[in-house]
């Protein structure tokens, strides 16, 4: 993999795992509140 | 209205970013003297700018509101924190796509230029906030400890610029590996660069405001959680 | 504001004075720092003569940590800081008082370490004043910015590692301007020291200045 491969996936791919743990972050913490009965 | 834009943020940045990368891969040209290496043109300086002038640049605003006694509100407060964190990821992308971008350039890892160099030290700024968060507290005295914190960084920051850059011109190498990696830029590749900077700019939106969320939510969280103790407590002494 | 920072000097200095913590560990750390650098980068001479402005800096800035964290402990617990702010001392006048007592031992730690180096790294110093100068300065920067986050980092639980992460970046331009005052210092004419001595004024006055604005909010609980 050239070097501009390589600094695109590691972008993107960093990118997107870090939005998807906000997203289930986010889901887990919604589930947490109802549970507790708001 | 607000909600229709709430839920287009998502899927626009994707698509942004996905135009800009598909663009920058494979539509535009390749540079007369670094070839295809210039193709990282379309990331390297869009996330730099996300880290080094809007998260950091959200983060001490936000500081600055909430200090200010008119406009205190924990909303400044969670906004920094979320802007810090996001700023994080934006930074250490900005500091391995330089290194990357370094590498076939100037056959190193990594160079003690400028923009570099303060990039990294904004870094371990942006790190030392998160750290002094986690240190448990009241949520009023954290939130006013690392607004401060992040004032006094935002006012080291200008003084480190000018120290690395006039560091840095000392040094004769500087004229050897000429830290300067931009290429002239025409045509497709301008507006492609343009485009990356505002993809990468609404994708930094759309976290901050999800970690954002993230926060209130666990905020709020936390004030049930300790008003129901408050209650069962309570209500273990009338029995 | 003036008479309450001397109060807080006075208080501080003579706690030094005292218990002789600075001299017994900050002092003996910043020698052992010395040694220690020119066990990695020695035993030639010419590498360490070229080296020393910045081992000199890296060493007192390291030092000056330790010496924070000892200010920082007289001010003791959560309660003898509340009972001083009760007495009525203008919070402007404790931050000036500490950061005053603070300076004056590190340019006592700056003496020691300056001996240390001129003899063991052979370094010849050609334009004093300077030197002198750049010294003074970031003394005051220094400890400007220590009482700043001392103050900052809250509770002793979490402060002796927390306190270095944060305050050691935000120290990065007085450790680059310090290096190159002495380094031109060194050297046979002034040339740029007068740019380096003056970031390091630029950095003294703006901590100084936020530290007399906000340390008294900062200290509210």
């Amino acid at each position: 993999m050239g070097y501009v491969d390589a600094g695109y996936v590691i972008s993107l791919t960093t990118l997107a795992v870090y939005a998807a743990s906000l997203v289930i972050r986010l889901r887990r913490e919604r589930a947490r509140t109802k549970g507790a009965g708001r | 209205m607000r909600h229709t834009l709430d839920k287009l943020l998502g899927p626009v940045s994707v698509a942004l970013v996905a135009i800009t990368v598909w663009l920058g891969l494979f539509v535009t040209p390749p540079d007369a003297q670094q070839g295809d290496l210039v193709r990282l043109v379309y990331i390297h300086p869009a996330l730099a700018w996300v880290a080094l002038y809007v998260a950091f640049g959200m983060a001490a605003v936000c500081s600055l509101l909430y200090l200010w006694p008119r406009t205190r509100s924990m909303v400044f407060d969670r906004l920094a924190a979320s802007a810090v964190e996001v700023g994080v990821v934006f930074t250490v992308l900005t500091l391995i796509t330089g290194s990357i971008w370094g590498r076939p350039t100037w056959g190193v890892w990594w160079t003690w230029d400028a923009r570099l160099t303060s990039t990294a030290l904004l870094g371990v700024l942006f790190i030392g906030y998160l750290a002094l968060r986690r240190v448990p507290a009241e949520p009023h005295i954290r939130a006013r400890r690392c607004a401060v914190a992040a004032l006094f960084a935002a006012v080291d920051v200008p003084i480190v610029h000018f120290s690395v850059v006039w560091w840095q011109t000392l040094h004769q190498g500087a004229t050897v590996l000429n830290p300067n990696l931009t290429p002239t830029i025409h045509g497709l590749m301008a507006w492609t660069l343009l485009l990356s900077f505002v993809a990468f700019t609404l994708v930094f939106v759309w976290m901050v405001i999800a970690r954002y969320r993230l926060e209130t939510l666990r905020e709020e969280g936390e004030d049930v959680e300790l008003a129901e103790a408050l209650v069962a407590r309570r209500s273990e002494g009338v029995s | 504001m003036w008479r309450d920072a001397m109060l807080v000097a006075e208080r501080d200095l003579r706690i030094e004075m005292r218990s002789k913590v600075a001299l017994w560990q900050v002092v003996p750390f910043a020698i052992l720092v010395l040694l220690l650098f020119a066990f990695a980068l020695g035993p030639g001479p010419a590498l360490l003569k070229e080296s020393a402005p910045g081992l000199f800096w890296l060493a007192l800035l390291f030092s000056s940590v330790l010496a924070a964290q000892r200010s920082l402990a007289i001010e003791g617990s959560d309660a003898t800081r509340e009972s001083t702010r009760l007495m009525g001392l203008d919070p402007a006048g404790i931050f000036l008082g500490k950061t005053l007592a603070l300076t004056g031992e590190l340019i006592a730690l700056e003496i020691v370490l300056m001996a240390g180096v001129i003899l063991l790294f052979h370094v010849v110093v050609g334009t004093w004043w300077l030197l002198v100068a750049s010294l003074l300065v970031a003394a005051l920067g220094l400890s400007a910015v220590s009482v700043l986050y001392g103050s900052l980092a809250g509770g002793a639980r979490m402060r002796a590692t927390l306190l270095p992460v944060l305050v050691l970046p935000i120290l990065a331009p007085v450790l680059i301007a310090g290096a190159r005052c002495f380094a031109s210092a060194m050297a046979n004419g002034p040339g740029l020291g007068g740019r380096w001595l003056s970031v390091l004024c630029v950095f003294a006055a703006v901590y100084l200045v936020l530290g007399i604005v906000l340390y008294g909010p900062m200290e509210e609980s």
